[in-house]
């Protein structure tokens, strides 16, 4: 019985700040989850990791995760994930009052 | 307090040198993660969800007033204007830049202090009971010894690369106020038959996955042979503990799987060897630290003024009911400084409120801060004559809260707010279980009660010995929150039963309140305490507060 493939993006922190970050369809990185690629096909997605993985000069700790095509882009499927997307919950700290800067 | 003498300044200057170089290093790009992440982590750089955190050591929670304000200046300068006080007396920022973590600790070099092996499999910072040197039931000020273990075990070349983390700590009282018995290597002083002081060594003890209450392996041991047989339980350990399952790698597991027998058997043969070598070298520079630690000069206290203040004021009397501890001088208090204010973070600290609390250590606590386990800051030495101006001081700083040792005293991890390991979030539920018994009014009658919560199953909230244990899990996907009854973090050590299912996170508040309040109607008199109640009446009608359907389902 095949696997069916979850969609996913390819995510990481940056390097300095150690913020979030996920990787977009021209290889850079952007704080911003929903201009993230969304990798639809398993072959691809190791493929996008390598790439991601290869500019440990920029960032930190890459992974793939499962994410969700939205009205704007890609969105979170785990609870962790969404926390990335925004913060956290008790200091308005973090992406939830930061100004997003696309392909950071 | 120790003064860092030559040496301690040049090993710490030559070892935040190496570190600021291995950074540029990395952030040029000639240092992979891989290769960089351990050398981050000897130095206590962490990487969270968010950002990095930069994890400071505070050697057996003791700070001068200068120290506590380099802390706020790192926070003002370099975080986000607060920073976070551990349960195992650390502080935390949370959100240091990777370029200003070499500059973060040449400052914290200034004033002694560092952030080596406050991560990797080395000997952690070592605790010490927070009211060291003050309490009334102590039988010697631990620190000395605490603060030799420090020297030992800080970049002890045969204990850099041990099977995993390994934490120390240490009690001079009979009273455990610090959990000795949850530790690799647990210190309780006690008295021999001829009234000498020695240690009862305490060892496998740990939280975590597999929590254990740690054994004693030496009911007695002299002082002067402390650090050759520490020694030999971290050399026996070193050789002896797996290293082929991170999850079976601490001692406790060592001890567990060979027996305390043959355990101890090692220990004893590496001891014979170890002792003839300490010649004595390190009894002469405990001495030394002895001479650092002796004992503030207390004035005597006329206690007119105090006791007038109590009868007109109702809110310091609370807070002094709640707040202060036994001191061993007549006319003195220990007082505890709430971080624990309804609904705000447990154990966040602002550099404000830092600032407050190092004046208050200068101009009346005899220069010293204590920082506890149970993350509140500790003025050890307050004339009670001057306890009407520190209470009125800590009110304007926001840090009067009287809730020491009840429910809102929360030990709490940061959970998945920051915390990369975690599975679910811990400072949201504090602050609203906080917050709803806050409006209850309600936590004074409760009485002593200890909540601990964690966020993950490597229990940093210490959630095995609360009264009460929330642990957050994720669930398919979704925040779920598993309650233990009956844990005890004191000498009479006990790891928490859990009471059965989780909760959502929704649910968790409801049914802490349906349990603590339940409580009251359990209790035979209004001074027995919840862990006294449920041991007398076992888990079963504390099930039954927790899970009401179940006990419909039973009854039907």
């Amino acid at each position: 019985m095949s696997r069916v493939f979850k969609p996913k993006v390819v995510t990481a922190n940056a390097l300095i700040e150690g913020d979030a970050v996920w990787l977009t369809a021209s290889g850079t990185w952007t704080r911003d989850m929903r201009r993230a690629e969304l990798i639809k096909d398993e072959a691809q997605a190791a493929i996008r990791l390598q790439v991601g993985e290869a500019q440990h000069d920029q960032i930190v700790g890459v992974y793939l995760v499962e994410a969700k095509a939205g009205p704007e882009g890609p969105e979170p499927v785990h609870f962790r994930e969404e926390f990335r997307t925004r913060g956290p919950s008790n200091y308005p700290h973090g992406k939830q009052v930061e100004t997003t800067k696309v392909g950071a | 307090m120790y003064v860092y003498n030559d040496f301690d300044k040049d090993f710490l200057r030559a070892r935040n040198a190496q570190f600021r170089a291995q950074v540029e290093r990395r952030i040029d790009g000639s240092l992979t993660e891989e290769e960089f992440r351990p050398l981050r982590l000897m130095n206590g750089l962490y990487l969270q969800l968010h950002a990095y955190m930069l994890r400071v050591a505070i050697p057996y929670g003791t700070l001068n007033p200068d120290q506590m304000r380099q802390l706020a200046m790192i926070a003002d300068k370099y975080d986000k204007g607060y920073g976070h006080f551990t349960t195992r007396q650390n502080i935390q920022y949370n959100w240091p830049l990777l370029s200003d973590v070499p500059d973060i600790l040449d400052v914290l070099g200034e004033v002694g202090l560092h952030a080596i092996q406050t991560s990797g499999n080395t000997i952690r910072n070592v605790t010490a009971d927070h009211f060291a040197g003050a309490a009334a039931d102590e039988i010697e000020d631990p620190r000395p010894v605490a603060e030799l273990l420090r020297q030992w075990s800080t970049d002890h070349p045969e204990f850099q690369f041990l099977p995993r983390k390994f934490k120390f700590a240490i009690t001079g009282s009979p009273n455990d106020r610090a959990v000795t018995r949850a530790h690799d290597i647990g210190l309780r002083m006690v008295r021999n038959a001829a009234g000498e002081p020695g240690f009862e060594v305490i060892v496998g003890g740990g939280l975590g996955r597999t929590p254990m209450i740690g054994q004693i392996i030496r009911d007695f041991l002299p002082k002067a042979d402390l650090l050759p047989y520490c020694e030999a339980i971290v050399a026996t350990y070193n050789l002896l503990g797996r290293r082929d399952n991170k999850y079976k790698a601490r001692i406790k597991i060592t001890v567990f799987e060979n027996g305390m027998d043959k355990f101890k058997e090692l220990v004893d043969a590496r001891f014979a060897v170890l002792r003839p070598k300490f010649t004595g070298i390190d009894q002469s520079i405990l001495a030394g630290i002895e001479a650092q630690f002796a004992p503030p000069e207390l004035r005597s206290v006329t206690l007119e003024a105090y006791t007038a203040h109590l009868a007109a004021s109702p809110a310091f009397r609370s807070w002094c009911d709640t707040n202060l501890a036994a001191h061993k001088a007549d006319g003195y208090a220990i007082v505890s400084v709430s971080i624990k204010k309804h609904g705000d973070t447990p154990g966040d600290a602002t550099a404000d409120q830092m600032r407050v609390l190092a004046d208050l250590a200068e101009r009346y606590g005899h220069g010293e801060l204590r920082i506890s386990h149970e993350q509140n800051v500790i003025l050890p030495h307050v004339a009670k004559s001057d306890l009407p101006a520190v209470y009125a001081a800590l009110k304007t700083a926001d840090l009067a809260t009287a809730n020491i040792g009840l429910i809102s005293d929360m030990i709490v991890c940061p959970g998945m707010d920051y915390c990369a390991l975690a599975t679910a979030r811990s400072v949201p539920i504090a602050q609203e279980i906080a917050t709803r018994f806050d409006e209850l009014k309600v936590e004074h009658d409760i009485g002593p009660l200890k909540l601990k919560i964690s966020g993950c199953i490597n229990a940093c909230g210490h959630h095995h010995v609360g009264h009460i244990g929330i642990l957050g899990l994720d669930r398919a996907g979704v925040e779920n929150y598993q309650v233990t009854l009956g844990g005890d973090h004191t000498e009479t050590a006990e790891i928490g039963k859990r009471a059965g299912k989780g909760f959502s996170a929704e649910e968790i508040v409801p049914a802490i309140e349906r349990l603590v309040l339940g409580y009251l109607g359990l209790r035979s008199a209004p001074d027995e305490t919840f862990l006294e109640a449920y041991r007398r009446l076992g888990p079963d009608p504390f099930k039954a507060l927790l899970y009401p359907e179940v006990e419909q389902i039973n009854a039907a």
